[in-house]
């Protein structure tokens, strides 16, 4: 039995009461519990029937009746109102639950891209000695031999050319073979102190599996008073340990010979139990390279250094054979992304 | 250049091991490559004499031979060797011997008749590539030995690579000299005192003006024993620096130039004239060379004549017509110094890199020549006997190389290197690398030796020094730079972020060849002049590209190939055109998408990527990166499809293509997929203005959809010109959300619709205010292009 807050006068209202009370508990929908709303408090409901019958009761009946039928009424709202919620709540979990989807299907997708991995690697040398100060310059490739060869100290015909298997036009102009030819084109234009690096590509007529016609080099050119050989040590060691961390590496200089550096060095590295392997030739500008821009190498000294990017590429990323570099393959570029 | 161990420590012989000398080396700018025994390992190859041979029973060109090989009896061998002879000591692999190349020698029978292991040949012992007989051992080899150890088979040889400046390196005395320097050690010099003339014979010798020699020094040996052949140490040698043994005359000189650099030539003194001239070569002289090469030289080119003709390309190769030969009794030797930059290029020239034209170009030292004749003497008199005749010279020292000398800075030591160095390391250092040295007030005044010709400036020598005391020994500093903040341009900037935004869109980025295929790229661009390469590779990559299409299209074929159909890329770099025969080399941006818009998936279906994905593609480059308004304007290319295809123009000026490859072209490519390209000059990115703030209204924005009705001819740029150039006021944005051609629209006409977007910052817009500016808009486009309201 429900327990009343008030007092029954009239058993018949109880029983409605008791009748509307039972319906609302076992109604299901919210159409439903509206439609009881409607049966017990409408227009023509029973407890508005009964509230429009108090005018045949006496006057002494008819607050205390009237009383009931208010209280009565309060009590069915406030019921109406508990079952709506309760059933509003369930209304919405459903809509809920209807509205879940498979949240393990994978993303809407679009196509990826990347940059290349020679590029890649430009960048970073360039991040690493943008750090020092130095800037990024570009120059042509289709080159004279003034600038790739004569002004960097190579006389004609001399051994060194030949090493450098040399594309050439017609007209006498060549494929530069190194981004060194930038050098002099910078300091032409600029005067003294330099602190530039030059990425891009370079070209040299030989093709097997070691070599491509055509590969990048990053040129680097820091003049100044007082730069030293042991700086370019200094700089070029810093370089080679970021450039290749995580991994390990050693670094070794040993003498070799640029005809537009002295002394001149090239530099290995190993990692782990490997063998030794040359990644990058440097020296000190050769105050004859000086000579032909015009700049005192009694005032100035500085260092130049070139790397071959593709090779330093292959160390880092694991890429065993130079060509893939250059076939594009969208499986290869993928694993770069 | 390949060095014996054993016989570079006959010079000079530090208390190292083998690694460590090629460490040394290395680590003294003489690079080493690669170390490898003499020859590959064998064992149970015992020094055997044959003591009888009989015919083999069961055949002809078989012999069963008897051999002593010093153990308790003689054991017995089948043989098919010509030369095999009763008393020769050979080679002889027992039972239970490994040969290098694996082989393992066992117990046969042989035609019936039981062998007891195998006599050998150089061949099969790795030691030549080919060989007609046995190999024979001298008779003085100890019978019972092994051949490996005997002939010292384990000796190191370093194959050093030398940098073309280290001329001087060239040779057992200049790696020796070297490694003494490095190890502070004397090195042993060979005998090069002078054998005394036992005839007079003597060759008058002309050096003419400008001949490019400056200094002959020759000797003439009568009566050789002809038939002499090398010894097995001169064969070992010549075979471990990587040179084929051929006779004793050719073989001494060949030998000298590896021991002391100096290239010697031995001529048949009977085929040449009674006097010698040096000088250069007439127009198209003839010459056959040694290697049976006919070659007609030219003026530049220095040689060795008598009366009748060129004998020699001097320093490069001798003629075949006064080479020794088997049967040659008198023999010239020469010694000569040739000037580098005579020698310089002839090999290309005549595509003859020889040794001597190697070491010539680069520079023989020119006070070796007698050293080397006396030593060449007295070793093939040794061989071969003969009357030795007085050594003749002509020199003419003025032309040799001639340095001044350098002043050595004490202090620019330590300027150029960041180190200094005691003034008796220094010293010691120089005399040790036979630099003439006196004090002076700065430091001291150095003078080369005659063999290196690399010193001359100051920083040569102050790479000598840096180079002997060891870069692995030098500090490394930092340069202390001043910390300013370089030029960081906006420009610049900006073209970093339109290559990522690309890539943003899904695009990778590929590096192809600045040379193409000639045919290919015509195809693309016919009728564009091109650069052409003198010398290609191969005729795939014959010219400079014109643009970047042919490779991109490249890159799609082989993508194709190996099932990749889903291609968006773009490369960035240099096409090189020609404008009036003038070059211009000029960065471009291109790209080309073929296949799915979209990654093929369960939430959408696929589409096949049409203009205006790409179209979308270079508008948010151009945005990014362009200041100008660009216009898209019909044009054709012949690369692309004439129904879409524009040129995109900036300031009146185009500044790029972009369309559909034409499908005949796709078809002569024979690619199975269509695609989009673009190509855009680099020269307009970069122009982006900084980003300027403009005012946002706080009030609603009023939007009005209308559709108008047009001939379908009508572009919808003419649409957005008319609607521009009304310009309403308080009309914001135009959005085209339907472009409908069909049903409910009469023929040959097309509707846009088109919703605006009207806003003011001052107020909220009033409903009469709005319709006056789309009556204003509808008039307009009725009036100038017959449009008409889509009711």
């Amino acid at each position: 039995m429900p327990t009343y807050k008030y007092k029954l006068v009239s058993t018949q209202i109880a029983q409605l009461l008791k009748n509307a009370q039972t319906e609302i508990s076992q109604v299901e929908t919210l159409a439903a519990l509206d439609d009881i709303r409607v049966k017990y408090l409408g227009k023509n409901g029973f407890l508005t029937q009964e509230l429009k019958a108090l005018g045949s009761l006496s006057p002494d009946e008819r607050p205390v009746q009237g009383q009931i039928i208010n209280q009565g009424k309060a009590e069915i709202l406030s019921w109406l109102n508990a079952r709506r919620q309760i059933l509003q709540e369930v209304s919405l979990k459903a809509k809920l639950s209807a509205e879940a989807v498979d949240i393990t299907l994978p993303g809407r997708l679009s196509h990826r891209g990347g940059r290349h991995p020679i590029t890649q690697t430009i960048e970073r040398i360039c991040e690493l000695f943008s750090q020092l100060g130095f800037a990024q310059v570009e120059g042509p490739e289709v080159e004279d031999d003034y600038h790739n060869f004569e002004a960097l100290n190579f006389p004609k015909d001399h051994p060194a050319r030949a090493m450098h298997d040399t594309f050439y036009f017609d007209s006498g102009l060549l494929l530069r073979t190194h981004t060194s030819s930038v050098q002099i084109r910078y300091m032409e234009a600029e005067k003294p102190p330099y602190r530039i690096l030059v990425p891009g590509r370079v070209y040299r007529c030989d093709s097997d599996m070691t070599h491509t016609p055509m590969f990048h080099q990053v040129e680097g050119l820091l003049v100044d008073k007082g730069i030293r050989f042991t700086d370019l040590m200094g700089h070029l060691e810093a370089f080679l340990t970021m450039f290749f961390d995580p991994l390990k590496v050693d670094i070794r200089f040993r003498p070799s010979y640029f005809p537009f550096t002295e002394p001149s060095t090239e530099v290995d590295i190993r990692i782990g139990d490997g063998d030794w392997l040359e990644v990058l030739g440097a020296g000190m500008v050769h105050p004859e390279v000086f000579k032909f821009v015009d700049v005192d190498s009694e005032k100035y000294t500085g260092y130049a250094f070139g790397m071959g990017v593709e090779r330093l590429a292959m160390l880092r990323h694991g890429v065993t054979d130079l060509r893939t570099f250059f076939e594009n393959d969208l499986r290869f570029l993928n694993f770069f992304n | 250049m390949k060095v014996s161990e054993k016989w570079l420590r006959e010079w000079v012989n530090p208390p190292i091991g083998t690694e460590e000398l090629a460490e040394q080396l290395t680590m003294l700018g003489l690079e080493v490559d690669d170390v490898e025994p003499a020859a590959p390992f064998f064992n149970g190859v015992l020094i055997a004499q044959v003591v009888a041979v009989k015919h083999h029973p069961n055949a002809d060109k078989l012999k069963v031979c008897e051999v002593d090989f010093g153990g308790e009896s003689e054991v017995e061998v089948v043989c098919g060797a010509p030369n095999v002879k009763v008393g020769l000591r050979v080679p002889f692999a027992t039972v239970g011997a490994k040969l290098p190349n694996g082989f393992k020698i066992k117990k046969s029978k042989i035609r019936g008749v039981p062998s007891y292991g195998m006599l050998c040949s150089e061949a099969e012992l790795a030691l030549a590539t080919a060989s007609d007989g046995l190999m024979v051992l001298p008779d003085d080899a100890p019978l019972g030995f092994e051949v490996y150890d005997y002939l010292n088979l384990a000796d190191p040889v370093l194959d050093v690579d030398l940098t073309p400046n280290r001329a001087d390196c060239f040779s057992i005395r200049g790696v020796a000299r070297e490694v003494g320097v490095r190890n502070r050690c004397d090195i042993t010099l060979p005998d090069t005192s002078p054998v005394t003339p036992v005839i007079d014979d003597v060759m008058s010798v002309e050096l003419s003006e400008g001949s490019g020699c400056s200094r002959y020094v020759g000797r003439i040996i009568r009566n050789v024993n002809a038939s002499a052949v090398s010894p097995l140490w001169l064969k070992e040698r010549l075979r471990r620096s990587g040179i084929r043994p051929i006779s004793p005359a050719v073989d001494i000189t060949n030998m000298l130039m590896l021991e002391l650099g100096q290239p010697m030539h031995a001529f048949d003194l009977d085929k040449i004239d009674t006097s010698i001239n040096v000088r250069k070569a007439f127009p198209s002289e003839p010459l056959t060379l040694l290697n049976g090469e006919n070659v007609a030289l030219n003026e530049n080119t220095t040689v060795i004549a008598d009366a009748q003709g060129v004998l020699a390309m001097g320093g490069v190769m001798g003629g075949q017509s006064s080479a020794v030969t088997e049967s040659t009794q008198n023999i010239l030797l020469e010694a000569a110094a040739f000037l580098p930059e005579h020698i310089i290029g002839k090999s290309r020239r005549y595509n003859l890199y020889t040794d001597s034209a190697h070491r010539f170009e680069r520079g023989v030292d020119p006070d070796l020549q007698r050293d080397a004749i006396e030593r060449a003497t007295k070793l093939l008199t040794a061989i071969t006997g003969g009357e030795v005749g007085p050594v003749f010279e002509v020199n003419i020292p003025q032309q040799h190389r001639i340095s001044t000398g350098a002043l050595l800075r004490k202090n620019r030591i330590g300027v150029v290197l960041g180190i200094t160095f005691d003034d008796t390391d220094i010293e010691d250092v120089l005399t040790r690398l036979n630099i003439e040295w006196t004090h002076c007030n700065e430091g001291w005044r150095v003078t080369p030796p005659s063999f290196r010709y690399d010193l001359n400036i100051e920083a040569d020598y102050i790479e000598e020094l840096a180079r002997v005391h060891g870069y692995d020994k030098l500090p490394r500093t930092a340069y202390e730079i001043a910390p300013t903040i370089s030029t960081y341009k906006h420009q610049e900037k900006s073209q970093e972020e339109l290559l990522k935004r690309l890539v943003q869109r899904g695009y990778h980025e590929v590096v192809t060849f600045s040379f193409v295929n000639h045919q290919i790229q015509e195809k693309v661009y016919p009728g564009e002049a091109v650069l052409e390469l003198a010398n290609p590779i191969s005729s795939e990559l014959s010219v400079m590209r014109v643009g970047l299409w042919p490779g991109l299209l490249e890159t799609l074929q082989k993508n194709l190939k190996r099932q990749q159909n889903q291609i968006k890329v773009f490369e960035y770099g240099l096409k090189f055109v020609l404008q009036d025969t003038e070059l211009k080399q000029k960065k471009v941006l291109a790209g080309l998408v073929s296949g799915w818009a979209a990654p093929e998936q369960w939430s959408q279906t696929v589409r096949e990527v049409d203009f205006f994905d790409i179209k979308a593609d270079v508008e948010s480059i151009l945005q990014l990166s362009c200041d100008a308004k660009t216009i898209f304007m019909r044009a054709e290319h012949p690369a692309l499809h004439p129904g879409q295809s524009a040129q995109i123009l900036a300031h009146g000026k185009s500044i790029g293509w972009i369309g559909r490859l034409h499908p005949a072209l796709q078809e002569s490519l024979s690619l199975s997929q269509s695609a989009l390209m673009f190509e855009l000059d680099a020269e307009v990115f970069g122009h982006a203005a900084v980003p300027e703030y403009g005012k946002i209204s706080r009030f609603p924005a009023v939007r009005r959809d209308i559709s108008v009705i047009v001939d379908e001819s009508i572009p919808y740029q003419k649409i957005a010109n008319c609607i521009a150039d009304i310009s309403p006021t308080y009309l914001g944005e135009v959005i085209l959300f339907d472009v409908y051609e069909g049903e409910h629209i009469d023929e040959g006409a097309k509707s846009f619709a088109l919703g605006l977007v009207f806003q003011a910052h001052d107020r909220t817009l009033t409903d009469e205010e709005v319709e006056e500016s789309v009556e204003l808009i509808l008039s307009d486009l009725g009036a100038q292009l017959g449009a008409k309201l889509r009711e």
